[in-house]
């Protein structure tokens, strides 16, 4: 297949895959772009690892078409997975395998420089840890090796599945951090079902219910909205009349949530009137983003 | 790329305990029926120089004991093939190995090669057993390269048939026993039988590398087995 966009890195069209009758991804799209962080988002089941086995070639999809950098996963594999770094749920590690083995063995896997292991090891945390026993390692380390063995070969397409699963605050943030770097200079796809992940790292989200592709937008990109709550209200024809704002919803007689203005902020605004006209403002929550709203709404039915 | 997936199998099964268990039955078990020949060789000695034509050294110990090798192969070949590729999917490092520019067609002769090498030490050790006989006589190395040749390719056989069988499952213990009953069964149909069982078992073929017959067709059936299975294997996990 032809690409007439160079920096488009990863091409997934209308993927489908049933398990015995029951259709897990119906149907999904992909498109990633160099130096661009794409997060995969869906409740539990949602087939977020289905469509991430088919996208690096450990699954064959029923239909629908992979290409990574212009070649096509299923007709050229071998020279499409050259492309390729997937971390998948289960980080793929030799528990009986030192760290700087196993990294050396994932280098030649890839046909890596042979100078990338150190820089790997620095960039993930793991320089003191490398004549270690990987089965002897904390959760969180392994969890690096794991992402090391993704990057260690400089792909163009980084595919993390649930990365900071089962780290503590901290080393979510690091992993964050790290992620962040490498949408620089990658394309990366982050499937995750952590709301604030989303927000925190990624620049596009696609969000996935039951094997369909149900959102896909720019984060950042939707309507901001702000809560407050008063102990001695306005009316809420008067906060709309604050300039910047656009709707205003009233959650209850104490509590709105006021819509601005697509690129204003009026929350000062706000907080002005509100000490001047005494309606004792008992909370604000500014730019609460409506990810949450989009995410709810679109997946809360599952039950 | 065969060669690292065979260089790290090897050194996984050196890592393992198992393999040092497996090693150190076989060549206990082998040790004492070497022995007990040599004992009975050396208890008739005498009375074999009256006969015309007397069965040799090598014929009285070193043959048997490379039969008995092939038992024990049957026994503990599926043990050491179970793994292979059934702990790599249930451990979920099968992934690595099918995102990586490898094809599976590799990832097989790499698993093979790796067991191969660790068959072949374990043969070398029977070989030396037989060799340490010209201490006290002569050994006929005619027979003992027919047996050598015989038991490498037995070997290769019931390996490729152990890794079909651990690419069908990610349950280890259920492609071991599968192998020990599919392999004890084709040993099997070969008594009291004749014509096609006879063809399909191993077991006449091997006899008769045993008594230090090289036949083409023998060769070709332990080369046929072996090409069959590793086929089937390569082609079960390019399908997954």
């Amino acid at each position: 297949m032809d690409m007439p966009d160079p920096s488009l890195v990863l091409h997934a069209q209308d993927l489908r895959r049933s398990y015995g009758g029951r259709v897990a991804v119906d149907g999904v799209s992909i498109e990633l772009r160099k130096g661009e962080v794409l997060g995969f988002l869906g409740p539990n089941g949602a087939g977020k690892s289905t469509t991430m086995r088919m996208l690096t070639g450990n699954l064959m999809p029923d239909s629908g078409a992979v290409s990574l950098c212009g070649v096509d996963l299923f007709e050229k594999p071998l020279k499409a997975k050259e492309r390729l770094g997937y971390l998948p749920d289960i980080p793929p590690l030799y528990r009986d395998m030192s760290v700087d083995d196993y990294l050396k063995f994932a280098m030649k896997l890839h046909r890596a420089k042979t100078d990338a292991l150190v820089e790997t090891k620095a960039r993930c945390g793991l320089g003191d840890v490398g004549k270690r026993l990987i089965g002897s390692l904390s959760k969180g380390y392994q969890q690096r090796v794991g992402i090391a063995q993704a990057i260690i070969h400089d792909p163009d397409v980084i595919i993390l599945d649930e990365p900071t699963a089962g780290l503590d605050p901290n080393q979510i943030r690091e992993i964050r951090t790290l992620i962040r770097e490498l949408g620089d200079r990658h394309g990366v796809i982050l499937s995750t079902h952590i709301l604030s992940e989303v927000e925190g790292v990624c620049d596009r989200v696609q969000i996935l219910h039951r094997g369909r592709q149900v959102y896909c937008g720019e984060i950042g990109g939707e309507q901001r909205s702000i809560e407050v709550g008063f102990n001695n209200p306005p009316s809420a024809i008067e906060l709309a009349g604050i300039a910047g704002m656009a709707s205003v919803e009233a959650l209850s007689p104490n509590l709105f949530r006021l819509h601005p203005v697509e690129g204003l902020d009026p929350t000062e605004s706000v907080v002005r009137l509100a000490s001047e006209r005494n309606w004792k403002l008992q909370r604000i929550s500014p730019a609460r983003n409506s990810l949450e709203t989009i995410f709810a709404e679109l997946t809360g039915e599952a039950s | 790329m065969i060669r690292l997936v065979a260089t790290r199998e090897i050194r996984a099964f050196f890592a393992s305990p198992l393999a040092w268990i497996v090693l150190a039955i076989f060549q206990a078990i082998l040790a004492w029926i070497f022995l007990a020949r040599l004992d009975a060789f050396l208890g008739v000695q005498a009375k074999l120089q009256n006969i015309l034509n007397p069965p040799g050294v090598t014929e009285w110990i070193a043959a048997p004991l490379f039969s008995a090798a092939s038992m024990i192969f049957l026994m503990i070949i599926p043990l050491l093939t179970m793994r292979l590729i059934a702990d790599e999917a249930r451990n979920q490092t099968l992934t690595l190995l099918l995102s990586a520019p490898i094809s599976p067609a590799r990832i097989i002769l790499g698993k093979f090669l790796g067991l191969m090498a660790f068959l072949g030490a374990a043969i070398m050790l029977v070989l030396l057993m037989a060799f340490s006989l010209l201490l006290g006589g002569k050994l006929d190395f005619g027979l003992l390269f027919a047996n050598t040749l015989g038991l490498v390719l037995l070997a290769a056989s019931f390996s490729a048939l152990g890794l079909y069988l651990s690419c069908l499952t990610p349950h280890p213990f259920l492609a071991g026993i599968g192998g020990i009953g599919a392999l004890l069964g084709l040993w099997a149909v070969s008594f009291g039988s004749g014509g096609f069982f006879q063809a399909v078992s191993p077991a006449p073929h091997f006899e008769r590398f045993n008594q230090g017959l090289v036949d083409t067709g023998d060769i070709a059936y332990f080369s046929l087995f072996m090409i069959l299975f590793l086929t089937l294997s390569i082609w079960q996990l390019e399908k997954r």
